[in-house]
């Protein structure tokens, strides 16, 4: 029998606010256990929550930017259960009335061998606000668990989809369109390593021309795309494996084991909570307006499409330049500023992706932060070095050595200027056409041989005399120069 | 001396008759005096009571008082009040010492007046006999062998004995008014939202709302100047203009269209406590007060809605007492379910325990739609009742409670007939509408209070048809013997 594979995602995006969704408390990650833990971060008695508006703001950014209905009046309820990390003994979350409604994600599948990629819908079921718990912290203290309060109350949008996709490779290829676009939005860090990003997968099987869906298992807290596609991939094994053998699936929440590649049940439905969802009486019913959509709407910037069509249309880039200079918010806005500064948009896309990405991956090599969305080069310092460059004060080579010289500066902080590296550097080209025609006839005088076969048709022989006369000059002389006054004399 | 009014007492501070530090250690000495056989305070603190008198004079000597300023507050224990043992009169918290003030606290120390002690209650405020508290039950000063009602039994205790200027009390079904109307003193809950929940032990959220307990309705108005006022820390605080509750105390009555709902009047009604209400109603219409019958049909459905809706909040709202961050923690445990059981099992008492079950049975799937969802709808019905109501009056009147103070163990064994004393008192905070109840009078030496339920907001107005009533009649000037 011929199986398809049913998949639906929840995502739980860390939203990017200085505070947490209830409280006052920082939201920055790292610090010391529980000193980011206010009255209201550990449920002291008497305390309150008040919601963090911010927090709803992004909620409504992500809701514009799927087309969802963002809901006029929602509302936030208890999730109650008893863990150490959750202080109140609930969970302020929403359940019936969520914030953000139906929308859809448009994602690319890539080629998986013969099969070609392909453009799919992803249907976005709901998307709510909640509050994340703490944390518990096993071994800090000898037979006993510890418990950090940082985390508790950080605000969370949890992203559910339709059972839309049919593949490991479309539920990556979704998560990863969704981890693009939160952080392109700006609502979350998207930094996964974190915990700002966690996804958990539903995962059933059924007949392939069947209606039905089958029962599902639930692969929890996958923080990796590889680990992501790895449990599918198991998963889905596991699930066909047993119902060819006979067997039935129990409905269950599953956890991956990276080390062995395989999903295993942790709680049967049975062991399930039951949750007392009861509307919270301390926060009022939550109320979005259309005033309010409005100025969300206006600070949000360029949809990461919108974007792309105009690098195509106003800058005449090809798409594979579009899709990598459009891959974050960060690094358009930074093509942008070189474009703006040198006023030439394919030599700094031919930069930007060249010979800055590459540097920007050496120098990821050794450092611990990604640099990508913030490199080592001020889009400004680029775009003065490409004016040098174009105005053939120094060629490619002298440019690429400048460039590595500027990444130093941002992390030396000598403070050099481009045009200061450059003349340091020794890079002050030769644009006398005297001093130039006096380099050109010694190479002429010194290289005969040459002469004669380039006026014996082989045009090669002047790529040589041109070379000798860089050579001469070590490199200073202006390469457009040489050219053009041995075309000149050899005529 | 015992018997002044906050306004008295305040310009005996202001013409320093008297300073707070001597008012304070007055007050103290009554209290080790009375308390032992009252038992109406949980903790007491004389060095920090003595500190903010001290302040309070120098306030007062820099020309800085205000009304309430020196003057001796006792403190419900259910606000957290920094560096004070908050207990909430429970044992899960007998060991907790709040590290917060409450917004009320804050307000009192704002104005200069001094937190003269923390007073009993039942636990979690689950209770109208204030025998609930694991601190032992607090005694009526009127009878001893009598319960002062509950649960700010405390406070009211306290009200009554002359062993405060005034007291803050919390009503989540009549808390404020029930020991009020026992044990003969002024007490009003305002309108849910005006007074800040933020620091206040969360009983039944939605229904929870603080208020004075006071000799006066003067004194309550004095109160309500320093209590009520907009939090952004509390949700649901109303972000209303800041009100003078004085300003129509004044006013004559003249005209004022009193509502009497026939089913406050009707079968579960003590005959003598109904005797002292008719006394006080013609009372009334000797003020120039018209008399209304209205109909609160939906009455008789308040206790079961109640005991549906506030067990359900509790459930929730208690759950944080699970001793891993503070509060009781069993002694001995296996594994974290051992701890929670364990734990959980010896800091709340019985009464708590049979709430958060019931709270939790309302609430479960199943359950939910037939218990918590049909009496959310039903609230609103009993809310649509008051609205209708004052189409046709100002305010309404009756009894606080359905008898006058029991017998301590009277009704400890029967939840039920223990629900029933808040009868009256409960719709109006499943309405979220002020009620207050004055002193009306005796029955067998017993104090009963006259309830009086005002429309949103209206607190000024209830203070007004109160002390125009306090003008006429010196109920509320008795004191129990023995305490003077």
């Amino acid at each position: 029998m011929e199986w398809e594979v049913v998949i639906g995602l929840e995502t739980h995006t860390q939203l990017k606010t200085n505070t947490k969704i209830f409280s006052g408390a920082s939201t920055a990650f790292g610090a010391e256990p529980n000193t980011q833990a206010c009255e209201v971060s550990i449920a002291l008695p008497g305390v309150l929550p008040v919601l963090n508006r911010e927090a709803v703001n992004c909620a409504i950014k992500f809701g514009l930017a799927v087309n969802a209905e963002i809901a006029p009046r929602s509302v936030f309820a208890r999730k109650n259960y008893f863990y150490p990390d959750l202080p109140k003994g609930y969970q302020i979350s929403q359940y019936e009335l969520p914030v953000v409604g139906k929308g859809a994600v448009t994602i690319q599948v890539p080629a998986v061998g013969k099969n070609p990629a392909y453009e799919k819908v992803v249907n976005i079921t709901r998307a709510h606000l909640e509050e994340d718990a703490g944390k518990s912290v096993h071994g800090a203290v000898e037979g006993m668990s510890g418990i950090d309060l940082n985390r508790a109350g950080t605000p969370l949008l949890e992203i559910v989809t339709e059972p839309d996709m049919r593949s490991a490779a479309e539920a990556v290829a979704y998560a990863k369109k969704l981890h693009e676009l939160v952080q392109w939005i700006g609502i979350c860090d998207g930094n996964m390593q974190e915990g700002s990003f966690r996804c958990d997968v539903n995962v059933s099987v059924r007949p392939k021309g069947t209606e039905k869906l089958g029962t599902r298992r639930e692969i929890k807290n996958l923080n990796s795309f590889e680990f992501m596609q790895q449990a599918i991939e198991y998963e889905t094994r596991w699930q066909i494996e047993t119902l060819e053998d006979g067997g039935t699936i129990q409905q269950a929440t599953v956890l991956f084991n990276p080390d062995t590649g395989e999903t295993r049940s942790m709680r049967s439905k049975e062991e399930a909570n039951d949750y007392r969802y009861f509307p919270d009486p301390d926060l009022l019913p939550l109320e979005v307006t259309e005033a309010d959509k409005a100025r969300v709407k206006a600070e949000m910037k360029e949809s990461q499409e919108a974007i792309k069509t105009r690098f195509e249309t106003q800058y005449g880039l090809n798409a594979y330049d579009v899709n990598v200079l459009t891959a974050s918010r960060a690094k358009a806005d930074y093509f942008e500023r070189v474009v703006i500064g040198c006023g030439d948009a394919k030599l700094a896309a031919n930069w930007v992706i060249g010979e800055l990405s590459a540097l920007v991956n050496r120098l990821d090599f050794y450092s611990e932060n990604p640099l990508a969305d913030n490199p080592p080069v001020d889009a400004n310092d680029l775009a003065q070095l490409l004016n040098r460059y174009k105005g053939g004060n120094l060629n490619r080579a002298q440019a690429k050595e400048v460039l590595v010289d500027i990444a130093n500066q941002s992390f030396s902080n000598l403070g050099e200027t481009v045009d200061q590296i450059i003349a340091r550097r020794g890079f002050v080209q030769i644009s006398d056409s005297g001093a130039i025609e006096a380099i050109i006839d010694e190479v002429l005088k010194a290289n005969p041989a040459m002469v004669e076969e380039f006026k014996a048709g082989k045009e090669k022989a002047f790529n040589a005399l041109v070379g000798q006369a860089m050579k001469a000059s070590k490199g200073k002389a202006n390469p457009a120069q040489v050219n053009e006054i041995l075309k000149k004399k050899l005529s | 001396m015992m018997n002044r009014s906050l306004k008295q007492f305040g310009e005996m501070l202001q013409t320093k008759k008297i300073s707070s530090v001597e008012l304070t250690q007055t007050f103290l000495a009554r209290i080790a005096q009375h308390n032992p056989s009252i038992n109406a305070y949980i903790a007491l603190d004389e060095a920090k009571s003595l500190a903010q008198a001290k302040a309070a004079d120098a306030l007062i000597a820099a020309g800085k008082a205000s009304p309430l300023t020196g003057i001796p507050i006792a403190q419900k224990d259910i606000f957290c009040a920094k560096d004070w043992p908050t207990t909430c009169g429970s044992k899960m918290l007998a060991n907790f010492v709040a590290p917060y003030d409450a917004h009320v606290i804050t307000q009192f120390d704002a104005v200069g007046a001094v937190n003269l002690g923390k007073t009993n209650m039942d636990e979690f405020a689950m209770g109208s006999s204030n025998e609930t508290s694991y601190f032992g039950g607090v005694k009526n000063p009127w009878d001893v062998e009598r319960v002062p009602g509950g649960s700010s039994g405390g406070s009211a205790a306290a009200v009554a004995a002359r062993l405060c200027a005034a007291a803050t009390g919390t009503d989540t079904g009549g808390s404020i008014r029930q020991p009020a109307s026992l044990c003969g003193f002024s007490g009003l809950k305002p309108t849910y939202g005006v007074v800040s929940r933020y620091g206040m032990i969360a009983f039944a959220s939605s229904l929870d709302q603080a208020g004075p307990m006071a000799k006066s309705a003067e004194d309550c108005a004095l109160m309500m100047n320093v209590m009520a006022g907009f939090d952004e820390r509390d949700s649901t605080s109303l972000n209303r203009e800041k009100e003078d509750y004085t300003r129509d105390l004044a006013k004559p009555l003249q005209g004022l269209r009193v509502g009497l709902p026939k089913e406050f009047f009707a079968e579960g009604l003590d005959a003598s406590v109904g005797k002292v209400i008719d006394e006080a109603i013609a009372a009334y219409k000797k003020l120039g007060a018209e008399i209304v019958e209205i109909s609160l049909p939906n009455t008789g459905l308040s206790i079961p809605v109640y005991y549906v809706l506030a067990p359900a909040e509790a459930s929730s709202n208690l759950s944080r007492y699970d001793g891993v961050r503070y509060g009781h923690r069993t002694a001995e445990y296996t594994d974290l379910m051992d701890m929670y059981c364990k734990s959980r099992a010896e800091g709340f008492g019985a009464e708590v325990k049979r709430r958060i079950l019931i709270g939790t049975y309302v609430l479960s799937a199943g359950y939910y739609d037939a218990y918590y969802l049909k009496a959310q709808q039903i609230r609103r019905l009993i809310a649509q009742d008051f609205v209708e109501a004052f189409k046709h009056c100002d305010v309404i009147m009756g009894p606080a409670a359905p008898s006058t103070a029991f017998k301590a163990g009277e009704k400890v064994d029967d939840p039920v007939a223990m629900y029933l004393q808040d009868i009256y008192t409960i719709s109006t905070n499943l309405a979220g509408l002020p009620g207050m109840s004055v002193p009306a009078g005796f029955s067998n030496g017993l104090p009963v209070g006259l309830q009086i339920i005002g429309n949103y907001f209206d607190e000024a107005r209830m203070l007004n048809v109160a002390h125009q009533y306090q003008q006429v009649t010196d109920w509320h000037l008795k004191m129990p013997q023995g305490i003077e």
